[in-house]
């Protein structure tokens, strides 16, 4: 580290991706920058509005407020990652296409990717499980409740027909 | 982001070695989602970064009616959370750490860091005061324990002195016939700091409370306890009259400021009506 970068090596997607990073960066950046990965968003960057949400280790995460360097070893899921295979989609983006839960659309990444954490944990969630899930997600469009029916249906969905183990 | 050097110690003296050798110029790291928002706004600009999230001696959450609660430095806002103990042995730290943030914040804050924090309106100092938490802190002359009741000296800061870390904090067993409340006034149902917070823990011998303690925070500079409306209801049943002389003498020792989130006098006034509110919850739970 004689250059003040770091050497990690990061598991995006399922692909291991080795990486030079100042401390500095957050996950967020390298994501976007280094990683062309534009899915993931960048809203307030100080964890106040969710739209960069990944998983990390399979926990949701505001990837603002995660340090590249500290993702050295670990598995990230971004929006990228969520659908089960090229050409096919996640039972929560048919949903949310189906029920017009997206408007301008920038938050849209990072609730699915905060809801796909919800349903994993609660697979027939209430709508108070669903509001207090989101709770970190703020979405200036939509009024939530397009949203809100989206991942009810999503669920729903997952329940008739899981799909094979994501990435 | 304003650059800085980054370590990541894997014990304790290494943590403490580096902040004593990096001073002033060294924040140490946690969960980050304070510090690095801090940083971002540049209302930090540390030239050092110490993350501990590599110390093991850090980590473990243990919860259990015989030795209580303790957590360590590493241990999440959402394990907390998400721990059936500790939503059992103490209902009022549970609905305080769901306050914090949203759950992407949970997954990465810290509950000693929020205490390390120490904001006059963190949802959770209350309730940990309220139970009788002790911090147990490490530096270059050793390890002592301080009450959290004496370890906030103002806004952000602490009694903590250079290079010393706060390793875990412990909250003792529940009494027998205990109760435990934290109410949080706010603008909205998440998202939000606290305009008031109070906190009651008690006991109840027959009719009457014991061991009363009432905490108020968000309108101090650090959260403070209500010794008036404490010695009122000490000995005594927390009958309507009672509560009410409780919430008066609380609201008089509240000493709330005006800023974006409320009025003095209206944060004053709610001090009356949440203090009525959390005895009352805190001795429901009693039964």
């Amino acid at each position: 580290m004689t250059d003040g970068l770091h050497a990690i090596t990061v598991t995006i997607n399922g692909e291991a991706r080795p990486l030079r990073v100042a401390p500095s960066r957050t996950l967020l950046d390298v994501l976007r920058t280094e990683l062309g990965l534009t899915g993931t968003k960048k809203g307030c960057d100080v964890g106040d509005c969710g739209a960069c949400t990944v998983l990390l280790d399979g926990t949701p995460v505001n990837a603002c407020l995660v340090l590249a360097v500290e993702a050295d070893g670990a598995a990230v899921t971004t929006i990228e990652g969520i659908a089960p295979a090229a050409g096919q989609l996640h039972p929560l983006q048919q949903s949310f296409m189906d029920l017009g839960a997206s408007q301008c659309g920038f938050c849209t990444p990072g609730i699915i990717v905060m809801a796909k954490a919800l349903l994993d944990r609660h697979p027939d969630p209430s709508e108070e499980d669903i509001r207090f899930g989101l709770a970190g997600n703020i979405c200036r469009c939509t009024g939530y409740t397009k949203i809100i029916e989206a991942v009810k249906d999503a669920a729903r969905r997952l329940a008739a027909a899981p799909p094979p183990a994501g990435r | 982001m304003h650059p800085f050097a980054y370590f990541e110690p894997t014990t304790v003296d290494e943590a403490i070695a580096l902040l004593a050798r990096h001073g002033g110029d060294a924040q140490l790291m946690a969960g980050g989602t304070d510090l690095l928002v801090e940083i971002k706004e540049s209302l930090r600009r540390p030239a050092v970064v110490i993350n501990i999230k590599k110390v093991p001696d850090l980590g473990g959450l243990a919860c259990d009616e015989a030795h209580g609660l303790r957590i360590g430095a590493l241990v999440t806002v959402r394990a907390i959370e998400t721990s059936a103990a500790v939503s059992r042995l103490y209902p009022a730290i549970a609905e305080a750490v769901r306050e914090i943030g949203s759950i992407q914040i949970r997954n990465r804050a810290t509950l000693v860091g929020n205490v390390c924090r120490a904001s006059p309106s963190a949802d959770t100092l209350p309730p940990l005061i309220a139970a009788g938490t002790v911090a147990a802190i490490s530096g270059p002359g050793g390890a002592r324990s301080v009450p959290l009741g004496e370890f906030f000296t103002g806004p952000g800061r602490t009694v903590l002195t250079a290079g010393e870390i706060v390793t875990a904090i412990a909250l003792p067993p529940p009494a027998a016939q205990a109760g435990a409340s934290y109410i949080k006034h706010g603008r909205r149902r998440a998202m939000e700091l606290a305009t008031v917070g109070v906190a009651v823990s008690l006991r109840r011998d027959g009719d009457v409370c014991r061991d009363v303690r009432i905490v108020l925070g968000a309108v101090a500079p650090t959260p403070i306890r209500a010794t008036a409306a404490e010695m009122l209801l000490e000995g005594r049943a927390p009958d309507p009259a009672r509560l009410e002389e409780a919430g008066c003498a609380a609201q008089d020792q509240s000493r709330p400021i005006d800023n974006v989130r409320a009025s003095a006098a209206y944060r004053r006034a709610m001090v009356g009506v949440l203090t009525r509110r959390a005895i009352a919850a805190a001795w429901e739970r009693t039964t």
